[in-house]
């Protein structure tokens, strides 16, 4: 479980994220959705330590991160995968290479059970025929299997995907979308994913969280989120002519 | 207040690249990588100025001191010795400043804006260290054989140009680089070359590493990066030839 205390955060006099607490479960696919600028990555980055927060704690299963030394900040490192937006692929390596970086710099395993491993993640995602492609020679979908197949190598407990499918066609999305869900139960990780897709949030929103302007708007799961009696929030939702025809059918 | 800003950053930085490597093996891996790309491919460039400077430089001088009175040794002299303090060292260095810093700062630079930097980071490895210290050693490792190698073929260089026009005839431009020949040259030219390297892989590093933005920030940066190493480099000159030679 991951704890959010009161977050905020500034950019120099810029507010961006202000006053943010929730928990995210572990088994769980938690989504926080929020339109482009409401500062889903400002937080993911925050809670990741990517970005130094302004005030506020964030606890990984009780421990504060903010009162961890170097070495034990280093230690969670290696239980938290992350899939970033624009997948992040090292450009100079292949797919495998990619996905065995984390087990080169990590662990002191021979190549045969790097590769092996490896190998092993990179099935998980569906990925055939693309160990030694680079980075630049596979589609969109593709690379953001890589990424996840990169981000589990080293078996984390905590995941974390900004926008995974973001560039990604519907039905491409879908697949993302459902395999972070599975790979979530199957290995009993947090998992935190960001997106503005409905559709995500109606097929693995589990534990929602709507974010605007920097404020945490509302919090439930997929099967409340349309009777909630909230502005932003209808507005984001109804932003999709498809799901307006939805409640208008339902009346 | 900009130059303290950058100053200080610039110092913060330099503590993270100079970090403990990660893993030794790696490291080195890294640096023989990086002995490649960034010293073996400028090898071309560095040898093709180098030898027609050196014809330049050669001729030149013997249009200038186109006097009987002066022997044609001179020339040889003249021409070593601009090739060993000025030419292979900081003409060198601003054109790899040109070369490997708009390289190093657009490669860290792309990094950066396509987070791949931030996935490092988020793997418990400190990305400065991990990428930008193999470039600096393996740069300043190989810098030294370019120079060396820079001199050797600018050298050459006006010896074919002298001996082939006629201007210089070969056994007295021989004779020339030879006549009251200094080796503290061939040293301070090295030791010139070396903090040259440094500052480029440092500062193009530092620029790159500092993207905020895209693509075109990208492009700035590596702009900036050849801009503020050539400037330094400048500048170090200056200071090193009055801390060496003076
Ligand atoms: N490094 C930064 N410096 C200054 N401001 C920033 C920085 N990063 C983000 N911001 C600002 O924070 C706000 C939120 O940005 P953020 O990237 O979190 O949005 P988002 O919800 O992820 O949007 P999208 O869906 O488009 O990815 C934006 O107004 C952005 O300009
Ligand atoms: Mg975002």
């Amino acid at each position: 479980m991951i704890e959010a205390i009161d977050i905020h955060k500034s950019f120099d006099d810029k507010e961006v994220l202000k006053g943010i607490s929730t928990k995210f479960e572990k088994g769980k696919t938690n989504l926080i959705i929020g339109q482009s600028g409401s500062g889903k990555t400002v937080l993911l980055k925050s809670l990741v330590g990517l970005h130094d927060i302004t005030s506020g704690d964030i606890r990984y299963d009780d421990n504060s991160f903010l009162s961890m030394d170097n070495a034990s900040k280093k230690r969670l490192r290696q239980d938290i995968g992350m899939l970033f937006q624009g997948s992040a692929l090292f450009d100079s390596l292949t797919v495998e290479e990619n996905v065995r970086f984390p087990l080169d710099m990590f662990t002191d395993w021979n190549l045969e059970k790097k590769r092996e491993r490896a190998n092993f993640c990179i099935n998980r995602v569906k990925l055939e025929n693309a160990n030694h492609k680079f980075p630049s020679e596979i589609s969109g979908g593709m690379q953001k299997r890589v990424a996840i197949a990169r981000a589990i190598a080293l078996n984390p407990k905590y995941l974390f995907c900004d926008e995974p499918n973001s560039g990604l066609d519907p039905r491409t999305s879908i697949v993302i979308d459902e395999l972070i869900h599975e790979i979530t139960k199957e290995f009993d990780m947090t998992t935190i994913v960001n997106t503005h897709d409905m559709n995500s949030v109606m097929g693995i929103g589990e534990n929602i969280i709507f974010i605007y302007e920097g404020r945490k708007l509302w919090e439930g799961t997929k099967d409340d989120i349309f009777h909630v009696q909230n502005k932003e929030l209808e507005d984001f939702i109804f932003a999709s002519k498809l799901f307006k025809k939805i409640k208008e059918n339902n009346g | 207040m900009r130059m303290f800003y950058h100053l200080g950053r610039y110092a913060i930085f330099l503590k993270k690249v100079f970090g403990k490597p990660e893993k030794h093996s790696v490291f080195v891996k890294q640096i023989v990588r990086e002995i490649d790309k960034l010293g073996i491919d400028s090898l071309g460039i560095v040898m093709i100025i180098s030898a027609f400077m050196g014809a330049v430089i050669t001729l030149q001088t013997a249009y200038n001191i186109d006097l009987p009175i002066i022997p044609k040794y001179t020339v040889g002299l003249a021409a070593r010795d601009s090739i060993l303090l000025e030419f292979s060292s900081t003409i060198v260095g601003l054109i790899l400043a040109g070369k490997v810093g708009s390289n190093i700062a657009s490669e860290i630079g792309t990094m950066r804006v396509t987070e791949q930097i931030d996935a490092l980071e988020i793997m418990g490895i400190n990305p400065a260290g991990y990428l930008i210290l193999p470039k600096v050693v393996a740069f300043v490792f190989i810098i030294p054989a370019l120079t060396v190698i820079s001199m050797g073929v600018g050298i050459t260089g006006g010896y074919l140009a002298g001996s082939l026009t006629g201007e210089v005839p070969g056994p007295d431009y021989i004779y020339g680089i030879q006549f009251a020949f200094q080796p503290f040259y061939i040293v301070y030219a090295l030791i010139k070359s070396v903090v040259f390297a440094f500052i480029i892989a440092t500062i193009s590093a530092y620029w790159g590493y500092h993207v905020q933005g895209g693509a075109l920030e990208v492009g700035k940066a590596s702009t900036k990066a050849v801009v503020a190493s050539s400037v330094q480099i400048l500048l170090f000159n200056l200071i090193l030839t009055q801390l060496l030679l003076a």
